[in-house]
C-alpha cells in the first residue's frame, strides 16, 4: 500500500476525450509536499503527467492548483495535511488534485495563465509612472512606504486568489484580487505621479474597484500574505476619502452610504442603502439628481425581487430600530475621526510592530484567515 | 518564421536586463523563455544586491572584496567594470521601481554579507531577485517592441555558414512546434545548472541548457570546476536560508555548541567567505561534531525578533513550510548545499563568447568576475551588469551587419531528434528521472566540498556511462501540448554535457582554490594554477586549454577572513 493516493484530474486535449480522474499512489514521508507527490508520480508512473513547477519552494509561482477543491501552491501543501483535509473536508482518503477553478485548462494541470491572470495584470498599466526626471540619487521617500507597498511586491503572480476569487465566477471581466493588489504597489508608491489617475480609472471601471464583494477568499488562499482584498479596500479608501472620486458605479456613494448608516443607526438601515448610495451618500440627493434616480428606477427589479423570494421583507427593511447604545458608535467615530492619520490593517507588517505576544497572535490570525 | 536582430534566450535578470538595453540601443529584440520569465530562477533570490552606493564606501574596496573572494581567480578588468557601474545600475533599478528597503532617512540602507569589508548589500526584506525580477517584467510590459516568447524551449543554436550565429531553434511547448529563430546576435541568459546536483538550490529549471548549447557549438567553457556550496541549505530538499540570516548576525554551531567559525575564520566568523564557511562545517561534520542527520546549527534567535519579521521574513515562511522550525524560536539544521556555478561559457566583458554573434550574460556566463568563489549578492550585479553590456554591444553588432542565411536543414533535424525521443518504446531505455536521480547523487558525493583524484575518476566514469543512456532515454509522453517529458530528455542530455565539463576541469586543476578543494592538492598553488581552465569541444570530444587571469591593481596574497 502506498502512503497517500493522489487522485489526480487528468485532460489531455489532443485525446478528444474529456476530463478524467487518475488514482496514483505516492511513497513519501507526511512533510514532503503534493508537488513531491505529483513529480513521484511522474517519475515513476506516467510521465505526461502535466504540471507547471520550477523553484519546489513557493517563490516562483508556478504551481497554483486546487488541492481537495482548495486552491493552493502544490509545494507548499504537506502531503500529511492535505490528507487530514481530505478526511475532515470529504470524507476521503484520497486527495483530489485539480487545475485552478477560472480559468481555461490547457493539460491536466495547466491552465492558461494569459487568458486571465496576466490580461488583467496588463489592464492596471503595471509599471512606475514617475512625475518628471528621476532624482539624481534614490528618491526619498518614508522607509514606512516601502516596507507597505512590499507586502503587494510579494506577490508572486501564482493567480491563486485569482483561481479563487468568487466575485470573478460572477464576472469574469472583474479586473480581480491580483491586478488589483499589482494597482496598490503603485499607487501606494510614493514614486508614482498617476495616483489619482490610476484611482479614477479604477473607479469607474464596471469591473474595477467596486466588483469585489469582500469574499476573504483571495486573503485566505494567498500563500504569500498579499492579502489582496486587503489592497482593494485601501485602494477604496484612497479612491473616497483622498480623492473623493465620485465614480459611476456609485462605489462613492457607496461606501458614504454605509458609513452615514452606521453612524446614525449603528446598523445597515436597507431601505435607505440603495438610494443613498446612487445619492453619493445623501437620501435626498438621491431623489433630486436625475441620474441617481435613473439607477434607483434600474434597480427596482433586484428590489422586487428581493421582497418576492424573501429575502428582504417589507416592514424590517422600512422600520429600522436604532441600537439601544447608539453612543458608543458614535464614540468610535468620533475617536477614528480624531486621528491625525488613517488607521490601515495591514497584516503584513502588524509582525514586527507588535510586542512579541501581540505578534504571534496577529501571525496566527494571519495564517488562518 | 521569427525574425529579430537580438534574440535573448532566457529572462532572468540577465536575459530581460539585456533585452531592454538592446531595444533601448534601437534594435529589434525578441526574449524567449522556457517559463513565464517571472518563474526565472533569479526570483529565489533572497540576500540582496552589492553596489558601493554609499559615500563613505568605494567601488576599489568592493573590487578587492570580490577579487579577494574569487581567491584571485577572478579577472580583475571585468570585476572593476562591475563595481564601478553598480551604483549607477542599482540607482536605475531604484529608477524604475524596485521597492528598496530604507533607511530612517527615506535613503537606501544597507545589510551586511559575507566576505564583504562593508555594509553594501541593497536588499527588499528577503525577497530582492523576486522584485528585481517583477520590476524589470514591469518594464517588459511596458515596452511592447520587445517581442516575448513565453514558454517557448530552445534545442539548439544556429550558426550560418561562416560560423556566424544565425539564430536558434525553438519549440513552442503549448503546442510543440518548432520554429527557427533568425537574430544577428544571439545572446545566451538562460542561467545556471544546479540540477546537475542533488540536493541543490536551485530550481527544477536549471539544467544549464544554454551552457551545453555554446560548449556544443565549440565555445570554451571556462572555471567550470569551480561549483559553489552555500553554507546553509536544508538537509534533503536543498532549500536555502540566506546568507542575509548571518549578514543579520546568526551564529553556527556543531552539535558540542560550539560556535566552531573561532577556528576557522576568527575575525570575520560566520561572514567569511562561502568556499570557507562551507569547508568549516563539513569539517566539522565529517569529523563527528556534526548533528546526527549530517548538519550542523544556524541559530537565527539572535537576532531581534522585529528585525528578522521585517528583514528575513520569507525564511520565517521556508523555516516552518519546509523544515517544520519556527526559527524565531529556535535553531535550524543546515548543511553546504549545491548553490551556484562560478564558470560559464568564456565571454569578454561585452558578453562576446568565442563564437561571432553569441553573446552570454549571467550564470550562463563566465566573464570571469567571481572566479573561485562568487561573492553573496554580487550575482545579481553581474546578470545586470554585463546583461546590460551585452544588450548594448550585440544591438550595436546587428546595427552593422546584414541578417545571417540560417538554413531550415537543422530545424528539420532537431524535429526529427524530438520525434525520434517521443518514437521510443519502454524497452529502449531507462526512464529520464532514474538518469538524473543517479547524476546527481554521484556528482553530490564527489565532486562536492571535497574532492579528490579518485573519486573525481569515479564521477567521470559515471558521467560518461549516463551519456550513453541519456541517448536512449524512454517518455511517457506521446503528447504535443505541454509535453514536458520530452524536453525532460532534452535537459538531461544539457546536463551531463555541464557534468562532463566540471569533472574535467576539477580533475585538471591539481590545487585548491576557492571553491575547489583538492585533498590531495591542498595548497593553493600560483606558480602553476593562476589561471582559467577552459574547455571546448574539439573533433574528438573535450579539450582542455587555459586562458590568462587578468591582474590589474591586486596581487594575490594569501587568503584569510
Ligand atoms: C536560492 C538562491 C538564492 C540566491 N540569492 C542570491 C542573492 O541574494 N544575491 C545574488 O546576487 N545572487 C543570488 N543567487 C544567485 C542568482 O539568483 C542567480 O545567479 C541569478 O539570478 C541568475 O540569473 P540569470 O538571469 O543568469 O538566470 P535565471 O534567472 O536562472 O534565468 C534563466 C532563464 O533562462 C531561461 N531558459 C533556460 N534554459 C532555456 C531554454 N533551453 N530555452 C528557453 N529558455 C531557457 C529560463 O526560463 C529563465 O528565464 C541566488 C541563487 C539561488 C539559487
Ligand atoms: S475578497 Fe474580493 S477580490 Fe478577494 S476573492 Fe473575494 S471578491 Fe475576489
Ligand atoms: S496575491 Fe497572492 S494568491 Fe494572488 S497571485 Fe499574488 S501571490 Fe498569488
Ligand atoms: S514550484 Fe514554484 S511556487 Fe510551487
Amino acid at each position: 500500500m502506498a502512503d497517500y493516493t493522489l487522485k489526480l484530474r487528468r485532460f489531455d486535449p489532443e485525446s478528444g476525450k474529456a476530463a478524467y480522474w487518475e488514482d496514483f499512489g505516492v511513497d513519501l514521508p507526511p512533510e514532503r509536499s503534493v508537488l513531491d507527490g505529483i513529480l513521484q508520480a511522474r517519475s515513476r508512473d506516467d510521465g505526461s503527467i502535466a504540471i507547471r513547477c520550477s523553484c519546489q519552494a513557493a517563490i516562483c509561482g508556478s504551481c497554483a492548483v486546487r488541492i481537495n477543491g482548495k486552491t493552493a501552491l502544490a509545494c507548499n501543501t504537506k502531503l500529511g495535511e492535505a490528507q487530514d483535509m481530505a478526511r475532515s473536508r470529504r470524507g476521503r482518503e484520497e486527495i483530489t488534485v485539480e487545475p485552478m477553478g477560472n480559468f481555461p485548462v490547457l493539460k491536466d494541470l495547466v491552465v492558461d495563465m494569459d487568458a486571465v491572470h496576466w490580461k488583467k495584470v496588463q489592464r492596471v498599466v503595471p509599471w512606475l509612472l514617475p512625475e518628471g526626471d528621476p532624482p539624481e540619487r534614490e528618491y526619498i521617500v518614508p522607509a514606512e512606504a516601502m516596507i507597505d507597498i512590499t507586502q503587494s511586491m510579494a506577490c508572486i503572480q501564482c493567480g491563486a486568489c485569482v483561481g479563487a476569487c468568487l466575485s470573478l465566477e460572477a464576472d469574469p471581466e472583474f479586473i480581480g484580487p491580483a491586478a488589483l493588489a499589482k494597482a496598490y504597489r503603485f499607487i501606494g508608491d510614493p514614486r508614482d505621479g498617476q495616483h489619482e489617475e490610476r484611482l479614477k480609472d479604477l473607479a469607474e471601471d464596471p469591473h474595477g474597484l467596486y466588483d469585489c464583494t469582500h469574499c476573504f477568499a483571495c486573503v485566505e488562499v494567498c500563500p504569500k500574505d498579499v492579502a489582496p482584498m486587503n489592497q482593494i479596500m485601501r485602494l477604496r479608501r484612497m479612491a473616497t476619502s483622498d480623492y473623493e472620486i465620485k465614480d459611476k458605479n456609485s462605489g462613492y456613494g457607496h461606501e458614504k452610504a454605509f458609513v452615514n448608516l452606521i453612524e446614525k443607526y449603528g446598523t445597515l438601515h436597507e431601505s435607505q442603502l440603495l438610494p443613498r448610495s446612487y445619492g453619493q451618500g445623501s437620501l435626498i440627493r438621491s431623489q433630486v439628481d436625475p441620474s441617481s434616480l435613473k439607477q434607483l428606477t434600474a434597480s427596482l427589479p433586484t428590489v422586487i425581487g428581493g421582497l418576492k423570494s424573501g429575502k428582504v421583507s417589507p416592514v424590517k427593511a422600512l422600520i429600522h430600530h436604532k441600537l439601544p447604545d447608539q453612543k458608543q458608535i458614535r464614540r468610535i467615530f468620533h475617536e477614528i475621526e480624531s486621528e491625525d492619520e488613517r488607521l490601515e490593517l495591514n497584516l503584513y507588517i502588524v509582525g514586527e510592530e507588535a510586542t512579541e505576544e501581540e505578534g504571534a497572535m496577529a501571525e496566527g490570525k494571519g495564517s488562518e484567515t | 518564421m521569427p525574425e529579430h536582430d537580438v534574440l535573448v534566450i532566457g529572462a532572468g535578470l540577465a536575459g530581460q536586463r539585456a533585452a531592454l538595453a538592446a531595444a533601448e540601443e534601437g534594435a529589434s529584440v525578441g526574449i524567449i523563455s522556457k517559463v513565464h520569465p517571472v518563474r526565472s530562477h533569479s526570483n529565489a533570490a533572497q540576500g540582496g544586491i552589492n553596489a558601493a552606493l554609499n559615500p563613505e564606501d568605494s567601488w576599489e574596496s568592493h573590487a578587492f572584496d570580490t577579487v579577494k573572494g574569487s581567491d584571485y581567480l577572478g579577472d580583475q578588468d571585468a570585476i572593476e567594470i562591475m563595481c564601478r557601474e553598480a551604483p549607477d545600475e542599482l540607482l536605475h533599478l531604484e529608477h524604475i521601481g524596485v521597492t528598496f528597503h530604507r533607511n530612517e532617512e527615506g535613503k537606501m540602507g544597507t545589510r551586511a554579507f559575507g566576505g564583504a569589508s562593508a555594509a553594501r548589500t541593497y536588499y527588499v526584506a528577503d525577497i530582492t531577485g523576486q522584485a528585481i525580477l517583477h520590476v524589470l517584467y514591469e518594464q517588459l510590459m511596458k515596452h511592447d517592441e520587445v517581442h516575448r516568447y513565453e514558454e517557448w524551449f530552445t534545442t539548439s543554436l544556429v550558426q550560418d555558414d561562416k560560423g556566424n550565429v544565425a539564430g536558434a531553434i525553438t519549440r513552442n511547448i503549448r503546442d510543440g512546434s518548432m520554429e527557427l529563430f533568425r537574430a544577428k546576435a544571439v545572446i545566451l541568459a538562460s542561467g545556471g545548472n544546479g540540477q546537475v546536483y542533488n540536493p541543490t538550490t536551485n530550481a527544477l529549471i536549471c539544467t544549464g541548457d544554454g551552457i551545453a548549447m555554446a560548449y556544443r557549438l565549440g565555445a570554451p567553457l571556462m572555471d567550470m570546476e569551480m561549483v559553489q556550496y552555500h553554507p546553509t541549505t536544508l538537509q534533503g530538499n536543498g532549500l536555502l536560508i540566506t546568507e542575509g540570516a548571518r549578514g543579520e548576525g546568526a551564529h553556527l554551531y556543531n552539535a558540542n555548541g560550539e560556535r566552531f567559525m573561532e577556528k576557522y575564520a576568527p575575525n570575520k566568523m560566520e561572514l567569511a567567505s562561502r568556499d570557507v564557511v562551507s569547508r568549516a562545517e563539513q569539517t566539522e561534520i565529517n569529523e563527528g561534531r556534526g548533528f546526527p542527520d549530517g548538519t550542523v546549527a544556524l541559530d537565527i534567535t539572535v537576532v531581534p525578533r522585529k528585525r528578522i519579521h521585517e528583514a528575513l521574513r520569507e525564511i520565517v515562511n521556508v523555516g516552518r513550510d519546509f523544515a517544520g522550525v519556527d526559527i524565531t524560536t529556535e535553531p535550524i539544521h543546515i548543511k553546504p548545499g549545491n548553490h551556484y556555478v562560478m564558470g560559464g561559457v568564456k565571454t569578454d566583458t561585452e558578453g562576446k563568447t568565442h563564437i561571432p554573434g553569441l553573446y552570454a550574460a549571467g550564470e550562463v556566463a563566465c566573464v570571469s568576475v567571481h572566479g573561485g568563489n562568487r561573492l553573496g549578492a554580487n550575482s545579481l550585479l553581474d546578470t545586470l551588469i554585463f546583461g546590460r553590456r551585452a544588450g548594448q554591444d550585440a544591438a550595436k553588432r546587428a546595427h552593422s551587419i546584414a541578417q545571417p542565411a540560417a538554413s531550415e536543414t537543422q530545424l528539420a533535424d532537431e524535429q526529427a531528434m524530438i520525434e525520434g525521443i517521443i518514437r521510443r518504446d519502454k524497452e529502449s531505455g531507462r526512464r529520464v528521472s532514474e538518469v538524473k536521480a543517479e547524476l546527481g547523487k554521484i556528482m553530490d558525493e564527489h565532486v562536492a566540498v571535497f574532492r579528490d583524484e579518485a573519486g573525481l575518476r569515479v564521477a567521470l566514469e559515471v558521467v560518461k556511462e549516463l551519456k550513453e543512456h541519456a541517448k536512449n532515454v524512454y517518455v511517457d509522453d506521446k503528447g504535443t501540448v505541454f509535453n514536458q517529458d520530452v524536453l525532460g530528455a532534452i535537459e538531461l542530455q544539457f546536463m551531463l554535457e555541464n557534468a562532463e565539463a566540471i569533472v574535467i576541469s576539477a580533475l585538471e586543476r591539481k590545487e585548491s582554490r576557492g571553491a575547489q578543494f583538492r585533498t590531495d592538492f591542498p595548497e593553493r598553488n600560483d606558480e602553476e594554477w593562476l589561471k582559467h581552465i577552459t574547455v571546448a569541444t574539439g573533433g574528438g570530444g573535450p579539450e582542455l586549454d587555459y586562458s590568462e587571469v587578468t591582474l590589474t591593481q591586486w596581487e594575490p596574497e594569501e587568503r584569510t577572513y
